[in-house]
C-alpha cells in the first residue's frame, strides 16, 4: 500500500503530464472521430450514432465545402509568397541597417502580435471603409498579408541574428557582385528560418476566422464557411476535411524537422572552422 | 511595405468620426453605456481562463522541460497539435464534448461539479472552458521555454544548502521562471479578452462578451463610429490592466528576457 503510495507520489507530475496532454488532444480526437458518424441528413448533431466510412469516400462531394477550401487554400497560398518576401527584406533591413526609425519599426513590428486579433480585424475594416475599397477577396489578401508579415519578421530575424557575416564577405572578396552573393550564401543560410516562416504563415492564413470576418464582404473562406453553416448544421465533410489538413499538417511538420535533424547531422561531419585567432 | 500594419493601426484609432471626421468624443460615451457589463464581464472571462490556464500550463511546463526525457519532443508536439485543425472546429468540437448528453458532462454530473439538473452548455463556464482550452499553448510554450533555459545546478544547489523541495521551487524556479510567466499571461490574456468566438459558440445570450459587441456593431447593426470607440476604449482597457499588472510582475525582466524567447 504505502509502495503504491510512493509510486504515486514519484510520478505524479508524469501523470498530470499524460492526463493534461490529453486534455489538449481531446478535441482533436473529437474532430477526427466524428468525421466517422453515422449521423443522418449529413450534418454533425453531436452526438454518436454509429460508424461509417461514407463521409471519407464522399469527402468531396459537398461543393460548398470545397469552394471555401479552395478559397482558402489560394488566399494563404498568395497571402504567404507576398508577406514571406515583405517580411524577409524587412527583416534584413531591420537587422542589417541602422536607419532613423529603426526602433519604431520594431516596435510597430509587435504591435500587431500583442493587439487582439478583434481590433486589427476592426481597424483593417475601418481603412477599407474610409478608402472606399470594396470588401471581398483583395481586403481579405491584405489583410492576411497584412497580420503575418509580423511573424515572419520575428522568425526571419532570429535566423539573421546569428547569421556570420564574413561568410559574405569572403564571397566579396572572391569578387562575386552582391547579387551573386545574395543568392548564392545569404539566402542558403537563412532559408531554414525563411520556410519556417512561410510554414506559419500559411497556418496562420488558412486558420484566420477573426479577422477575415471582418473583411470578407461575400467571399467565404473554410473557417467563415464553418462559421456560416455552424448555426444551420455543419457537414460531416467538414471533419473529415479538417482531420485531413491537420494531417497532411503534421506530416509536412514531421518532413521538416526531419530534412533539418539530416542537415544537422550532415553539418557536424564537415570539419570545424578554424578557431579565430 | 509595412506601412500597411501601422494604417491599420492608426486608423483604428482615428476613425472615430467615422464616415466624415467631426471628432464625435460622444461615440464613446455612447459606445460605453449599456456595454459596461460586457467590458467587465470579458475581463472577468479572461482573466479567470488566464489563472486556470497557468494552473494547467506551470507543471505541464515544468514536466516537459524537467522530467519528460526522451517523450519531450512528442509532449511538445501534442501542445503545439491544437494549432494544426482550425480554431472555429475545435471550439464547435468542444460544443460537441460538453453538449447535454455528452459523456463528458455525465462526469461532471458525477463528481457533482454540476448540479444533477444543470448544463454546461450555454454558461460562463464553457465560455471560460473554450478560453483555457484555445489559448493554453500561448501559456505553456513561454514558460516551457524559460524552465528549458534554466540551469538546473541551481535547484541541486538549493538542495545541497537545506532547502526542501518547495522551497527550493519558490525560491529558485519560481523567480527564474517569472519572465516566462509573464509573457505566457500577457499572450494568454490580451488575446482572451477580445475574444468572442467562445462566447458566440459555448455561451449563450447572457455570456457576450465586449468582443461580441463590437462584431455585432460593425457587421450586423454598421454603427462603424460607435464600434470603433469600443475596440479603442477595449484596447486602452487592455493597456491599462497591462501595465499595472507588468508593474507589479517587474517590467524589466520581461522585457530584457522578450527577444530571446522570441
Amino acid at each position: 500500500m504505502s509502495g503504491a503510495w510512493a509510486w504515486l507520489r514519484r510520478n505524479a507530475l508524469l501523470i498530470y503530464s499524460g492526463v493534461a496532454v490529453m486534455y489538449m488532444l481531446l478535441p482533436i480526437f473529437v474532430i477526427a472521430l466524428f468525421s466517422f458518424d453515422q449521423t443522418s441528413g449529413g450534418k454533425l448533431d453531436y452526438t454518436w450514432s454509429g460508424f461509417t466510412l461514407d463521409y471519407w469516400q464522399n469527402a468531396f462531394a459537398d461543393p460548398s465545402v470545397n469552394d471555401a477550401m479552395i478559397t482558402s487554400l489560394q488566399l494563404a497560398a498568395l497571402a504567404t509568397i507576398v508577406s514571406t518576401a515583405i517580411g524577409t527584406l524587412m527583416a534584413l533591413a531591420l537587422v542589417r541597417h541602422r536607419f532613423r526609425g529603426r526602433g519604431v519599426s520594431n516596435l510597430l513590428i509587435i504591435l500587431p502580435m500583442a493587439t487582439p486579433e478583434i481590433v486589427i480585424g476592426a481597424a483593417l475594416l475601418s481603412m477599407f471603409l474610409i478608402y472606399g475599397l470594396e470588401l471581398g477577396f483583395t481586403t481579405l489578401f491584405i489583410a492576411h498579408v497584412m497580420f503575418s508579415i509580423s511573424f515572419v519578421v520575428v522568425v526571419v530575424r532570429s535566423r539573421l541574428i546569428g547569421f556570420d557575416r564574413s561568410l559574405e564577405e569572403a564571397a566579396a572578396d572572391l569578387g562575386a557582385p552582391p547579387l551573386t552573393t545574395f543568392r548564392k550564401i545569404t539566402l542558403p543560410l537563412i532559408a531554414p528560418g525563411i520556410v519556417a516562416a512561410a510554414l506559419l504563415a500559411f497556418a496562420l492564413s488558412i486558420d484566420d476566422f477573426v479577422i477575415s470576418n471582418f473583411n470578407s464582404g461575400t467571399t467565404e473562406t473554410f473557417p467563415l464557411y464553418i462559421f456560416g453553416v455552424s448555426l444551420r448544421g455543419i457537414p460531416v465533410q467538414v471533419n473529415v476535411l479538417a482531420t485531413m489538413l491537420f494531417l497532411v499538417t503534421v506530416i509536412g511538420i514531421g518532413l521538416v524537422l526531419w530534412q533539418q535533424r539530416r542537415a544537422e547531422r550532415m553539418a557536424s561531419v564537415r570539419p570545424d572552422p578554424e578557431p579565430a585567432v | 511595405m509595412y506601412y500597411m500594419g501601422q494604417m491599420a493601426l492608426r486608423s483604428g484609432s482615428l476613425d472615430t468620426g467615422g464616415f466624415t471626421f467631426t471628432w464625435q468624443w460622444s461615440n464613446f460615451s455612447d459606445s460605453l453605456s449599456g456595454h459596461e457589463e460586457q467590458l467587465v464581464r470579458s475581463f472577468l472571462y479572461a482573466g479567470s481562463a488566464t489563472l486556470i490556464a497557468l494552473a494547467i500550463a506551470y507543471p505541464l511546463a515544468y514536466a516537459i522541460a524537467l522530467r519528460a526525457g526522451r517523450w519531450k519532443l512528442l509532449l511538445l508536439f501534442a501542445v503545439v497539435a491544437p494549432f494544426f485543425t482550425t480554431y472555429l472546429i475545435r471550439t464547435i468540437a468542444w460544443k460537441t464534448i460538453l453538449a447535454d448528453q455528452s459523456p463528458a458532462v455525465d462526469v461532471l454530473k458525477f463528481l457533482h461539479l454540476v448540479p444533477q439538473d444543470g448544463r454546461v452548455l450555454a454558461t460562463g463556464g464553457a465560455v471560460i472552458a473554450g478560453l483555457t482550452y484555445n489559448f493554453l499553448p500561448f501559456m505553456i510554450l513561454p514558460i516551457y521555454a524559460s524552465l528549458e533555459r534554466m540551469d538546473v545546478r541551481l535547484i541541486e544547489a538549493a538542495k545541497d544548502l537545506y532547502a526542501s523541495s518547495t522551497k527550493a521551487f519558490l525560491k529558485v524556479t519560481l523567480p527564474i521562471t517569472a519572465p516566462g510567466i509573464v509573457a505566457g499571461v500577457l499572450l494568454t490574456f490580451i488575446p482572451a479578452v477580445g475574444d468572442y468566438v467562445n462566447a458566440l459558440l459555448l455561451g449563450g445570450t447572457g455570456q457576450a462578451m465586449v468582443g461580441n459587441v463590437i462584431q455585432s456593431l460593425y457587421l450586423q447593426q454598421r454603427d462603424y463610429p460607435e464600434a470603433a470607440a469600443l475596440s479603442f476604449l477595449m484596447m486602452l482597457a487592455i493597456l491599462v490592466v497591462v501595465a499595472i499588472y507588468l508593474r507589479l510582475a517587474g517590467s524589466g525582466a520581461f522585457m530584457g528576457e522578450e527577444d530571446e524567447a522570441r
